[in-house]
């Protein structure tokens, strides 16, 4: 499957997408296919500061939990409010309205990060369609 | 046999075919969805579904004092069956726990039936096996090679299967089975299922579920059948409280803490676990087995712990986002003293206690 180019991606299935000193982050295509129907997703308080790779959140499927770590350093900006009523949005659009949290992030963020083309050779190495 | 040593079941390729997602299950590969758990429950509890259960096990208790062997080794009353008629019941350990719990099908006097959950069925057989050692008169046979399973449930299951076959459905009451014809293969009809719906478990010879799975996709088609993967199945029989062997029954749990005083006929003069039964029940249970509505936003799942005033009171033993009821619910146990409904607790929920409310179960129940 194409990625978006606009963006980076992590080996554990997160997206973040750098502007400025503002990344937008949330799950891949890949991830959310992975965890099936989304019913709750729990997301960090404004204001709290995150590690890179750190847990950034928990998103439950009907089956099961699963953490969603963070690609980069940052403080937390904002979390998708949307997702409170309507957490089925990281299944439907995990590249737009099923976006996660917003990072106040330091220049180097994108450091270690994986380009469109790198992700899908991960994934094809992983044996994923 | 795969190359990972899991069992597949004879409907591993229909599977694929259906798109399935395949998950390893209890030493079996088994789809856990197909479109996705919750459009798959709602087919079932709206319309109607199919799923694979061929891995359960089952195996056939003979021979003359075959009665007296399931009046043994199960908690309830055997002598209650016809031949045709089911029993839900327990195969139950001398403490009074659970060895796991089955359906009881009698054919005759000298013919029972029975199934019981995939994970434990080899330990089931040997359990079986040893008691029956020093047992005049019974053999007991696994067949579950020779035996696949296919569940059809929900409102229209009956609709669906009816032109498939010449045996009258509507007469089979709720935990009956005939045996008959399906698209014209030998199978066992019951009207018994796990999902809280009106619906048939068919067995039928492996041989012939491949071509009776299509079959009945095909002619469910315009009934909206969808095929179920355990995803569902869970949800399913979670929503109307059907306990889950390894989750909210196991070898220390007894049916009366589990609520299931109902398949408890401590009047059997003698059975395995009946004394320590007796007992609990003079002494009366300490826990019991319940359904919370999470208050607070969170979902408590299998393992997470109640607390109580900052106490451990007990574990969830089943949980998640009820796809009918639209709310995070789930199951466990209590100290009786704080099991009734309305009663306040807390769970752990990774670094936080998020506040439930006992109510009311099941969570749901079929408009009869």
């Amino acid at each position: 499957m194409a990625q978006p180019a606009d963006r980076l991606y992590t080996k554990s299935h997160e997206w973040i997408k750098i502007a400025g000193d503002e990344a937008a982050v949330g799950i891949t295509e890949y991830a959310q296919e992975q965890l099936g129907d989304v019913v709750f997703v729990e997301l960090p308080p404004v204001g709290k500061a995150l590690a890179k790779g750190g847990v950034l959140g928990n998103i439950e499927s009907v089956k099961a939990v699963s953490e969603v770590f963070a690609p980069a350093a940052g403080s937390v900006a904002a979390a998708n409010a949307e997702l409170e009523s309507h957490p089925e949005l990281v299944n439907q659009d995990p590249y737009g309205k099923g976006w996660l949290v917003k990072l106040k992030v330091a220049a180097g963020a994108a450091a270690g990060l994986l380009d469109a083309a790198a992700y899908e050779k991960f994934l094809a190495e992983e044996g994923a369609h | 046999m795969s190359e990972t040593g899991l069992k597949r079941t004879p409907l591993f390729e229909c599977h694929l075919e259906s798109k399935g997602k395949i998950v390893p299950f209890a030493g079996w590969e088994m789809p856990v969805q197909y479109t996705g758990v919750i459009e798959e429950h709602r087919a079932v509890r709206t319309a109607v579904g199919l799923f694979d259960v061929s891995h359960m096990g089952e195996i056939d208790l003979l021979g003359r004092r075959a009665l007296d062997f399931v009046q043994l080794v199960t908690c309830n009353d055997a002598t209650k069956l016809t031949p045709g008629r089911a029993q839900y019941s327990g195969l139950m350990t001398k403490r009074g726990t659970f060895v796991d719990d089955l359906l009881v099908h009698k054919f005759s006097d000298d013919h029972y039936f029975l199934v019981v959950n995939a994970a434990n069925k080899d330990k089931d057989y040997a359990y079986l096996l040893a008691q029956a050692a020093d047992f005049d008169g019974v053999q007991v046979v696994d067949r579950s090679d020779e035996w696949a399973q296919l569940a059809v449930q929900g409102p229209k299951a009956i609709e669906v299967v009816q032109p498939l076959t010449p045996v009258k459905l509507g007469e089979i009451k709720y935990y009956r089975f005939v045996e008959g014809t399906v698209d014209g293969a030998k199978a066992i009809i019951a009207r018994t299922g796990y999902t809280g719906e009106d619906g048939f478990e068919l067995y039928v010879r492996p041989e012939d579920a491949p071509r009776l799975w299509r079959k009945i996709l095909a002619v469910g088609k315009p009934f909206g059948i969808v095929p179920c993967g355990l995803g569902a199945r869970d949800t399913l029989r979670f929503e109307a409280c059907m306990p889950l062997y390894g989750n909210d029954i196991d070898d220390t749990t007894t049916p009366l803490e589990a609520g299931l005083a109902w398949i408890v006929k401590l009047e059997k003069p003698n059975f395995l676990g009946r004394e320590a039964l007796v007992r609990q029940q003079a002494e009366g249970i300490h826990r019991k087995l319940i359904g919370v509505e999470m208050v607070g936003r969170g979902i408590a799942r299998h393992g997470y712990r109640f607390f109580a005033a900052g106490k451990d009171v007990g574990p969830v033993t089943s949980g998640t986002h009820s796809p009918t009821l639209g709310k995070a619910l789930a199951m466990g146990y209590l100290p009786v003293e704080m099991a009734a409904p309305g009663s306040m607790v807390d769970v752990a929920i990774r670094d936080q206690k998020v506040a439930a409310k006992v109510v009311e179960t099941p969570f749901y129940r079929r408009a009869k």
